[in-house]
Order: structure tokens, then sequence, then C-alpha cells
């Protein structure tokens, strides 16, 4: 793929005195493309969302939205070349002022832009319509609303001023298992009919999969494997991606989709305290089964790959073979 | 006694028989937990599973005595080895937390006290429910610590909660609730707060537990795959009722409630991707304070039939222990509460 | 989500929001009692030139009269009615107690906001100006204050602050006292706005503002204050009773207001000199005094609980 890339990262850090929260992030997120973001808690997956948005000023490495460079924008300016780089936060309780009518929070954007108020009002009618919520709900305040509504609020609001890009930060982890598929379902239909961008940052690879064309897994600050989401899942290429697949636990009467048990020892590293070399390799479980692993130890892995298959790990080769092959998996598939 | 307890083999350890805990409020009653009857048998593993609003937190709490006020069980009765807890002061109660009865939570962090070292408060544990000398009680705190795999425990019995992990809380936790050896564990969204790969050790070391000591399990979570990959059986439970329980195989390979089924085809999985888009429940979750006449889930069925909605089902049985409270499952009569 | 959300949820009117407020009064006695007598010292301090008689007559041969028929409350020494100095106190009172929160707060809450917002090296200036506020007494400071402003403003003045001295002496010396208070009172007020903003300038729904483009000052404005209202609303519960003690102290001491305006403290300070001979007049500013402070802590009290968001209804209770 040719085009020229919506949003671009390179070289992104963000620092909070000792703490490396993003350790040099660099990434290309297509047009048209559902770009997820995953790890666990503490590998600098929001802290990217939001230095991506420019809501957190990265300490080094640039971003550009749309072929303009973001970092170094006088604020001013700032605002003007982000507009159509919206985001979609995770706590459907935070992420709206209580104080605020619902259909002034959805309209907030468009007061912003300037549009006149007749105009708000029908458009911010349509958009609560378009998000599954009667427009007559503009008068009510968020606290009468459920936390799957008012992520629906949270949406309208993204969409108001015609974004091309969303960042959906963790945007169903807050919500229960019926009402998240509702969500994921807006989403993608939201995605499909304005053409929309999304960045996807989320820890359950089960909604990813659903969701993402691509998928890129972070560790510690820095991004460990990037492919297509399918080449993820069945052949990845970094063991700590292997490691979190073998965790999620799968419905009995299916098959794993990792042959063997795979359970990390320990605790994560802290991000102020980043381990020399590769940086997963205190918790490897490839290390312990290599002949010379002494390279994990010297030196940090880059991200090579190939084609569009990248993951930073010396032994990439050999993480796929503890997969269950995924012919085998669709046999079990077909009868589950 | 209910249909449920009546299937159960031999004297179940737990059986909770027509359980309803109601919290009063200024919108009416809210019927928490609405007629739920169940056993758990000594060494099971039996998950409950069920969104915001189902209940389970609050059948866990009952079963301790810990309902916040001003809820309170409205009748029913809670048997642990025969005995029932409903009635009991809470001094009984406190015998019986910690001791015969263990729990552990979803938030680690709210359950330890910040300023007393880990070892203490494992010993605290001890020391409420038997006899002994501090030194005896420190051996046991780094025993239990040592038990759930905390490494160097003689050490990190002398730290702070704070310079625990939330992994290693989680442990502590079990420590705490295992200390006194007690013969049921309840355990209420243990692994919710926690990282994919921490919870597949929590997950691990329950197991272990489990079959090492002979403690039954009482899991409670909305995450389906967790608890079928982990319990032998499960209630799925929706608006304060039980509706539908069984072997885990069973139950979800083929599971006989539309609500089961609903859930089911909602969850993405992880071990593919659904093509034709995640199926959804249509509507939202019942107003506790006002439930339907009738089966609380008919609003959002896919097939009501006429007597859904004016009548609420019994539990029909549909297989040695397995129950559904759907009137699709029809009108046997022996099988009538 | 606090107990007032909670009063005012199912229905926006505002007459259902008042209906609930006025059932949470009625389930509270002491809150009422003491509204009802804080409007009665409102009442009575508005009705002050109504009463029959004038606070600054003088009749020295009635002076130190106990209370009788003609003067309800006695007179003073110099024949003054106690009843009318106590009417027109209360009027210097609550002028005083109000205004000077005005100013007081309005400073701590741009203090406070513009500490919280800008952060880093401003907020760092601006706290340890507010640290160093705070170090002194600030009765002793207020007196200090006080008597800085009554020097230069009491007497002569020329150049810039004669127009200043000319509002002092029509004031009758409550202009000293309002300055005094207003420029010392902020820095409680300051701390607990910073406090509140700054963990509001992290909320989601101020970063999805920033996002959709909106300017420093349209935050500030649109979300920041309206949140921090509850916040400002508690700070004044605690600066208007102080406020009201501050100045009965400061003309106690002889600091306050001009005499021969009547204020709660002078009159407790010529009560105090003549405590041994003419006892009642003690008793009428000393009472007046503190059950006005009194009602004034239990309404605070109650106000505090109505916005506390611990004290609320739970959303999410486990179940």
């Amino acid at each position: 793929m040719t085009d020229t890339p919506l949003l671009q990262a390179r070289d992104l850090h963000v620092r909070f005195n000792a703490v490396r929260a993003v350790d040099g992030v660099s990434l290309d997120v297509q047009p048209g493309e559902t770009l997820a973001i995953v790890g666990e808690s503490g590998c600098g997956k929001t802290t990217l969302g939001r230095a991506l948005a420019m809501l957190q000023k990265p300490s080094i490495g640039s971003i550009s939205f749309a072929g303009t460079e973001l970092t170094g924008l006088s604020a001013r300016r700032l605002r003007a070349a982000r507009r159509q780089l919206q985001m979609v936060f995770q706590d459907p309780y935070a992420s709206l002022d209580p104080r605020q009518r619902v259909g002034d929070i959805v309209g907030e954007p468009l007061l912003i832009a300037g549009m006149a108020k007749a105009a708000r009002q029908k458009k911010v009618a349509e958009l609560l319509d378009m998000v599954g919520l009667g427009a007559d709900m503009a008068m009510r305040f968020p606290r009468e609303f459920s936390g799957g509504q008012r992520q629906r609020i949270g949406i309208a609001r993204a969409l108001a001023i015609e974004p091309k890009l969303i960042i959906c930060d963790e945007p169903l982890s807050a919500l229960d298992v019926s009402i998240q598929a509702q969500i994921v379902n807006l989403l993608i239909d939201l995605q499909r009919r304005f053409r929309l961008t999304y960045v996807f940052i989320s820890h359950d690879l089960a909604v990813v999969r659903q969701m993402a064309s691509r998928v890129a897994v972070m560790y510690l600050g820095r991004i460990v494997e990037l492919a297509e989401t399918e080449a993820l899942f069945q052949a990845p290429r970094h063991p700590y991606t292997v490691a979190l697949l073998s965790a999620v636990p799968t419905l009995a009467g299916t098959e794993g989709l990792v042959k063997e048990e795979i359970l990390l020892t320990g605790d994560p590293p802290s991000p102020a305290r980043v381990p020399l070399g590769c940086r997963f390799h205190t918790r490897c479980w490839l290390r312990k089964k290599l002949d010379d692993p002494s390279q994990c130890l010297a030196s940090e892995p880059k991200a090579e790959g190939q084609g569009r298959h990248f993951a930073a790990c010396h032994f990439a080769d050999k993480v796929a073979s503890v997969m269950r092959a995924p012919s085998l998996l669709r046999k079990s598939q077909g009868a589950a | 006694m209910s249909a449920e307890i009546r299937a159960l083999p031999g004297r179940p350890l737990l059986a909770v028989e027509d359980l309803r805990v109601v919290i009063p409020s200024r919108r009416g009653e809210i019927k928490a937990v609405d007629g739920v009857s169940f056993g758990v048998q000594p060494g099971e593993v039996v998950g409950i599973v069920g969104e915001s609003g189902s209940g389970k937190s609050m059948m866990a709490l009952s079963i301790l005595g810990l309902i916040p006020k001003p809820g309170r069980v409205a009748q029913g009765r809670i048997a642990l080895n025969g005995r029932d807890l409903v009635g009991l002061s809470e001094r009984e109660m406190r015998q019986v937390r910690g001791n015969d009865i263990g729990m552990i939570f979803q938030d680690p962090s709210a359950s330890l006290n910040p300023v007393l070292r880990i070892g203490r408060q494992v010993g605290e544990t001890i020391e409420a429910h038997h006899r002994v000398t501090a030194a005896q009680s420190w051996r046991r705190s780094v025993e239990m610590l040592n038990g759930v795999r905390i490494p160097d425990p003689e050490a990190r019995a002398q730290d702070y909660p704070h310079q625990y992990s939330g992994g290693m809380r989680q442990r502590v936790m079990i420590a705490m609730g295992m200390a006194n050896a007690p013969k049921l564990l309840i355990a209420d969204e243990p692994t919710t707060a926690l990282d994919v790969t921490v919870q597949a050790q929590i997950m691990d070391l329950l197991g272990r537990m489990n079959r090492e000591t002979g403690t039954a399990i009482l899991l409670i979570s909305h995450n389906i795959a967790l608890v079928s990959r982990f319990c032998a059986r499960v209630l799925v439970m929706y608006a304060g009722r039980i509706v539908e329980t069984g072997a885990t195989e069973d139950v979800f390979a083929e599971p006989s409630h539309p609500y089961t089924k609903a859930l089911l085809t909602a969850v993405p999985r992880i071990d593919k991707r659904v093509e034709e888009g995640l199926a959804t429940i249509a509507g939202r979750p019942p107003d506790l304070a006002q439930l339907p006449e009738g089966c609380a889930f008919a609003p959002r069925c896919q097939v009501p039939i006429g007597i859904c909605a004016t009548k609420r089902p019994p539990a029909f049985a549909i297989g040695p222990e397995r129950f559904a409270r759907c009137w699709l499952n029809g009108e046997a009569p022996e099988n009538h509460q | 989500m606090t107990a007032l959300d909670v009063a005012t949820s199912d229905r926006i009117g505002v007459v259902h929001g008042l209906k609930r407020l006025w059932a949470f009064v009625r389930r509270n006695p002491a809150l009422a009692v003491s509204l009802a007598f804080l409007l009665a010292v409102f009442l009575f301090a508005l009705l002050s030139p109504f009463l029959p008689h004038d606070a600054y007559r003088q009749n020295v041969l009635a002076r130190n009269a106990g209370p009788s028929l003609k003067n309800w409350l006695g007179t003073d020494e110099l024949g003054r009615d106690v009843l009318a100095r106590l009417a027109v106190g209360a009027r210097v009172s609550l002028t005083v107690a109000v205004a000077s929160t005005v100013i007081a707060v309005a400073i701590g809450v741009l203090v406070g906001t513009i500490a919280a917002y800008a952060g880093g090296f401003i907020d760092n200036v601006i706290m340890r100006f507010v640290d160093s506020m705070y170090a002194f007494p600030d009765t002793l400071f207020a007196i200090l204050f006080a008597a800085l402003v009554k020097g230069q403003l009491g007497g002569e003045a020329s150049g810039l602050l004669a127009p200043l001295a000319e509002a002092y002496r029509l004031s009758g010396g409550l202009l000293g006292v309002l300055l005094t208070l207003g420029l010392t009172g902020w820095v409680t007020t300051s701390r607990l706005v910073r406090a509140q903003v700054l963990s509001l300038k992290h909320a989601e729904y101020v970063l999805a503002c920033r996002l959709a483009g909106a300017s420093d000052s349209f935050i500030i404005r649109k979300h920041l204050l309206p949140n921090t209202m509850p916040v400002i609303l508690i700070a004044v519960t605690f600066v208007v009773p102080n406020a009201i003690l501050l100045e009965a102290g400061l003309s106690f001491l002889g600091v306050g207001v001009d005499p021969p305006t009547p204020s709660w403290g002078t009159m407790i300070a010529t009560g105090a000199q003549s405590l041994q001979s003419y006892p009642h007049l003690l008793v009428a500013p000393t009472l007046a005094i503190g059950l006005t402070l009194l009602a004034l802590n239990v309404v605070g009290d109650a106000l505090r609980d109505l916005l506390d968001p611990a004290v609320s209804a739970s959303r999410g209770a486990a179940t």
C-alpha cells in the first residue's frame, strides 16, 4: 500500500522524569484502516494515544497528521491542524461534563468551530440519531444515562466536526459484555458510513481480532510486534504476543490458540527501569528454550520483518512453532 | 426443598434455597436477588456468570452476611454443611468468615490496610480464629505466602502493600482467604482488575489450591470464557434470578436459555473473527425496582411465547443437574415448582 | 454525583429541585432554626432605620440605663439606645460579611485558577506566596493590615489615596475593614480552588474539549469554573463567619470601624469595660454575635454535606 499515511509517528518518546512511558515508537496509520494498539497495564498505550492526539507533549519525536507536522506548532496552529483528529475515551462517567446537557456536550465542538445555534441544534439531532439515541435526549444530563449510552454520546461528540481519524482509548472496558457488542457494531458501522480511520487502544484481544485490520503489540513503551490481524493471531513472531494469546481463555470446547500453556513468571518491570538488551528477556519463555540466548541480553532487537509483519525479537522465526496450526483450529471451530 | 437442591447427589457443602435479597430505595424495593436456589459440593468449582445488575455479587455478599445496609435477606436459606447462616448473629458470622468460608474481592488494594505489613495482615486472619502466639502466626503467614508463590516470602512478608504489584496483592488476598483452610472460597471477580497474563497466573493458582486442599470455589465473573475453562458447573444469572445451570461444558456447548445463547453470540472470540458481526441483545438491562411480570428476560428475548409475559418460569429439568428457567422447555408436570 | 445532584436529578425543573431542598431542610430542625434566625437578623438589619430610636442620638441624661419599656435593651454610656445600635451593628456585620467575602473569594478564585491551570513555574511562585501568607497568624495579620489602612486613609491623605480616604470617611471606617478582610481572606479559597482545578484539568471531558479546538479561556469559563462552584460555595461557608468574627475583633481592638459607627465589636469593647457596673451592655452584642456565628456554622455544615459527593446515593452499588 502506498497511500500517504493519515497519521505518522516517528521515534516518539514520552518521558515523565525517570518513567519512559513511550520509549521509541514509530508507526503509520493508513486511511480507512483500524490499527489496534494492545498491551497490558504500564505498556504505555494510553500515553501513546494521548501523544498521538498531541494532548500529551512528546519529549522527543514527531507526529504528522494529514501531511502536516503537529509537533512544534503553536497552540493556535495546532488547534487548526488537528481538527479532524478526535478521540473517544475510556470512562463514560468521566468523559462527559456532568453539568452540561447532552445536546450542549455533543454540540460543543460545533460551537467552538463557530456554527450558529440553529444549525448546531439540527446537526446535534442528526448525530444523536446516528448513534442510536433519540434526538429528544438532547435536553437531558449525563447522569440520566447508562454507561453504554454515555459512550454513545461520547462517540456522537467525536463525530461532530466530521473527523477523519478517531483514537478510541479503551472505549469498551467499562461496559457490560452485551453492551460492548452494541458499541463495537456501532463503531464498525460508522466507520463504513463515514470512511473513518481508527486507532483502537485496548487490552482485550478478542475485541481486537473482531475490529482491527492491523495490530501493534506494546511492551514497556515499545511496539514489539506489528502485523495484520490474522497474521498476528495465527503466526505471531514475538514471544510476548504468544504469551498474551495463551493467557486469554477460550470458551471450553474450543481449542486454545497456543499448543502449550505459557505462563509468564514474575511481574512486568517498571517503566522506570527498563531491562537492558531486549526489554522482554527477563520474562521470556523462548529464551529458556534456546541454546544460545546471549543476544537477548546483549542488544535490543530492532523491529524487523517480512513484508508488513514486524517483530522485535532476535529469534522471531522460532516463535510461531508453539501455535496450534490454523487448519487444525478451523476443524475445532467447525464443531463449536 | 427446591428442585435444584434435590437433584444434587449427596449432601452439598453449600445449599442456597429460594434466597431473596431486597434493597429498599426511593424508587421502590430493589430485588437484587429474586429467588435463587443452588448447591455447591465439597471440593467443587462452581461459576456464577452474569452482567452488572444480575445479582451475582449481592449473592456472594449475602452468603457471608455482608449485605450493605439498608439491604437485607428477605427470605430463604443459606446452609453451610446443613447449618443455616441467615439467622446467625454478627458474632457467629464472624466465626464463619475467614474460617469456614473465605472470600476474595475484585480490588485487592481496597482490602489491604496500607499501613500494616503484609505478614501482619495475613497473621490477623489467622489470629482471629485460632489461639496462636505471634511467632506461630508469623510462621504460618510466611507459609501461606509461600503457598501462593510469592517469591522470597520471608523478606516479602515485611513489605507494605504499596510495594506489591496488583497480581501479588491478589495472591496475598488468596493467602488470607485460604489461611484457615476454609471449606469454601468465594472469589468475586478476582481477576477483572488484572492484566490478562497475571489473570492466567492467578487462575492457575486458584486451580492448584482447589486440587491440593479440596476447598470448593465459587467463582463469580462476567467473563464467560474464563468460567468455562475453570469451573465444572455454572449458574447463569439475570435480573437477580438463575436462568440456567448445569455442567459448564453442556451449558456453553448447547445453551438452553435464550439469554445464555444471546450472551455467547455477543461475546467476541479470540479464536476467530465473526464475519457477520457480533450479535447484540436488544434493549437494556431491567430496572430491578420495577421488574416485569413473568420472565425477566422476556422484553429482550427473541423467541418469547405468550406465557412468558405473564408467569415466571419455574426451573425446568432438562438433564441430570441441568436446569433452565424458560417456558420453551415445556411443561412436564413433575418438574414444576 | 453529589446529594445536590441527586436532589435535583430525575427532573431538571427548578421547582422540583427547590421542593427537594425544602424536604431536606425540614428533616433537619437545627438547620431550619438557623436559617430562620439568620433571616431574622437580616430583617432586623434591614429594618434598622424604622426602629423607634436613633442609634446615634445621644442622651447623656439617660446613660447606662438598664432594659426598660422605653429602651428594650437599655442605653449605653452615651445614652444611645442599645437595640438601635445592635440593629445598625447587624447591618455593619452583614455588609462586611457579604462584601468582603465577595472580594476575598474573587481574588481566591483568580489566584487558584491561574496557579492550577498554568502549572509549572507560575504555580510554584504563586503557591510559595500563598504559603508565606499562611505563615502569618491571620488574625494578627488582619490587625496589622487594618492598622495600616487606618493610618493611611484615616487622617490626611494626598494624591492617589485622597479619593479612597474620602470614601473611607464616608463609610465610617467600613471601607477599611472591607479592604482588610478582602485582601487577607482569599488564601484558603485559593488553595481549595487550585486543588479542584488541578484535578479537573486532566478530566477526560476537558481533554475532549481541547481536541475540539477550545482555547484555554473557553475551557476555564465553560468547564472548569462551573465545576468548581461547589468548592467555591464551600469556601464561602468558611469565609463568611470568619469575616464577621474578624470584623468584630478588629472593631473591638479599635482598628475596625470608626466611632460613632456601631459595630457588635465596639459594643462588646465598651460592654467589657463596664462589666462590673452595667452588665447589660455586654450581654446583647455578645449573644448577637454568638448566635449568628452558630447559625452560620450550622448552615455551612449543612451546605457542605449537601455538596459533598461522598454523602450521596451511590451509583452502581454492586449487584
